[in-house]
């Protein structure tokens, strides 16, 4: 690591001077909201409960105000600082060694302001180091020189070039999320709410009220399923793999590929014509809940929707199946899983875990075996008669769950141990670089 | 086949089915008294059947926990553990030591009663499940120091 002479006295900086607003801004309008909701109860139009609201509003802004007052950061090529708070003083310093990946997120406000914040994934904590908000270029520089110093470059290299290697044409977001079950059950309530409307209107606005925050619950999910997803773009970088998305904010984030535990295409029954797939990757160590068992961990999308090409080679920048054969459980395991059965393959090689399951929405899951954490073979009463059993494959975090379902007993007790023994193998095999491996 | 051989396999103490048998006849009991004050105003006919019903279920019961307390077992292998148990759905979970992250012994009220600890693994893995109960406080102990040892020994990130 190479390390700036002057290093000394860090040169402190402020945040942009905009940043209480537009941290103010979601607060006032979320207050903004809540006054016409509440005016618009009360039609007597009393002048007083205004004041009030804008009072709160002015103290937001205020808060703001000496917030950024008070906060100040400064990077000196090796770590950065960040100090803030007003009564109880809060300084934070991040070595650079211990970053992991470095977010530029731009809420909708930000991007009219030129602002954008800083996220900072560092390792061992589990935390999220945050500057908002940075002037837009300010913050794209800082990321790169702290990546750079990362490396072990001087911090004034500029950012490595990315490679782009797929994008999610607007169009086709929207198709994808239009063929999802939730808009085809809003769709089937409109059907509904016609009919009942066009027999009695009464009747009609009844349910509409009854239904309303549910349905405005349903139309938020798809709107920011596709407000979120819109113009994703996917690139290989040195330090993992960026991906930016977003319609009225946007979010540049990076994937560590070294931290992905699983990776789950899934293909839903309505976008199985066009063979569309979505792909996710697990990630350990990264996510804000902490749970007594288990690690945090977080779901990430790696692809909202994509041909079955683009899927490959996104899915190819994390893991590299080369040809794994899978193999379905033995007919009689029908009897077990009348349905996914025609579904079930699994297989596995050297390296990676290859299980697909279930019937309408066919899931595929690669796991790393690197990564597993423990393998458990569970047989149930009526496995047990037709001499079947599963075996599991656990990972960091409570939603994987590679499984080899409803296997001969007697592969299924094979399995348990070439993959007890397999896993030791990429245990020994990935220590020796402990850059990547410790958590 | 090391799945199948049993002979290999540590077990919990005989104090925990002894413990089984204590928590079963004060649960049989306690159901026993409900019923008999439910139907304390009705025919003695009823209050024959309600018994016999119970006398039932606890016996179905014993035999059950006798055979879930016999399907324990714990294996110690060179890098792994094998933590097998249940009778109806029958469960093996193989933890590699580098795996774990926290080995945990705990005791209830009634383990505490008999003496008696609960090992519990954890690794990142949520589902993991991996949990060896009834055992002496010795060789509980034993396996904490010794897990937490390989545990240390094999550790491997994330």
């Amino acid at each position: 690591m190479t390390t700036s002479p002057e290093r000394s006295a860090p040169a402190w900086e402020r945040l942009h001077p905009m940043s209480p607003v537009v941290r103010g801004g979601r607060a006032a309008a979320a207050l903004l909201a809540f006054l016409v909701f509440t005016s618009v109860q009360r039609q007597h139009g009393q002048q007083t409960h205004v004041v009030v609201d804008l009072v709160l509003v002015g103290l937001v802004l205020v808060l703001g105000v000496v917030h950024w007052l008070v906060t100040r950061w400064a990077f000196d090529g090796e770590t950065l600082h960040v100090e803030t708070g007003l009564l109880r003083r809060d300084t934070k310093k991040v070595p650079v060694a211990r970053i992991q990946a470095v977010d530029v997120v731009q809420p909708l406000v930000a991007k009219f302001l030129d602002v954008a914040e800083l996220k900072i994934r560092v390792a061992g904590s589990g935390k999220e180091e945050r500057l908002a908000y940075l002037h837009h270029d300010r913050a794209l520089a800082l990321r790169a020189s702290l990546l750079a110093a990362h490396h072990g470059l001087d911090p004034a290299t500029p950012e490595p070039p990315e490679l782009p290697v797929a994008a999610v044409p607007a169009g086709r977001l929207a198709w994808s999320v239009a063929l999802t079950g939730s808009t085809a059950f809003l769709v089937a309530i409109a059907i509904g709410l016609g009919v009942v409307f066009s027999v009695s209107e009464k009747a009609g606005l009844a349910l509409v009220t009854a239904a309303f925050v549910y349905l405005l619950g349903l139309v938020t999910g798809i709107w920011r399923r596709f407000n979120s997803q819109y113009g994703f773009t996917i690139a290989q970088a040195p330090d993992g793999i960026r991906v930016r998305r977003g319609l009225l904010g946007s979010v540049a984030e990076t994937i560590p590929v070294r931290r992905v535990q699983a990776i789950r295409q899934i293909e839903p029954v309505l976008w199985r014509p066009l063979g569309w797939r979505h792909l996710q990757v697990d990630l350990a160590g990264i996510g804000k809940r902490d749970s007594a068992a288990g690690s945090a961990s977080l779901t990430k999308t790696l692809l909202p929707v994509g041909a079955p090409e683009v899927a490959t080679a996104v899915r190819a920048m994390v893991l590299d199946d080369r040809g794994v054969t899978l193999t379905p459980p033995p007919s009689r395991s029908r009897w077990k899983a009348p349905l996914s059965f025609h579904n079930l393959r699994a297989g596995h090689d050297d390296d990676v875990v290859i299980a697909v399951t279930g019937r309408l929405r066919r899931v595929t899951c690669w796991v790393p075996i690197e990564k597993v954490q423990s393998v458990r073979r569970v047989q149930g009463p009526l496995q047990r008669r037709l001499r079947v059993a599963t075996v599991h494959v656990d990972v960091a975090g409570r939603r994987v769950d590679a499984s080899f379902k409803d296997r001969d007993e007697d592969e299924a007790d094979r399995l348990v141990d070439e993959l007890a023994a397999l896993g030791r193998a990429a245990r020994t095999r990935a220590l020796p670089g402990p850059s990547g491996a410790t958590a | 086949m090391t799945i199948g051989d049993l002979t290999t396999w540590s077990r919990p103490s005989p104090k925990l089915w002894r413990m089984r048998v204590v928590e079963l006849a004060i649960v049989g009991s306690v159901a026993a008294v409900v019923a008999v004050i439910g139907i304390a105003s009705g025919r003695a006919v009823a209050l024959v059947v309600v018994m016999v019903v119970v006398v039932v279920v606890v016996v179905v019961s014993a035999v059950f926990t006798r055979r879930r307390y016999r399907a324990w077992g714990y294996l110690e292998r060179e890098d792994d553990l094998l933590v097998r148990r249940g009778v109806l759905i029958r469960r093996l979970s193989v933890v590699p030591y580098g795996r774990m992250q926290l080995v945990e012994v705990t005791a209830g009220l009634m383990e505490r009663l008999f003496g008696l600890s609960t090992v519990k693994l954890h690794t990142a893995a949520a589902r993991s499940d991996a949990r060896i109960p009834g055992l002496e406080p010795d060789e509980a102990a034993r396996l904490r120091d010794r897990l937490a040892a390989l545990g240390e020994a094999r550790a491997a990130g994330l």
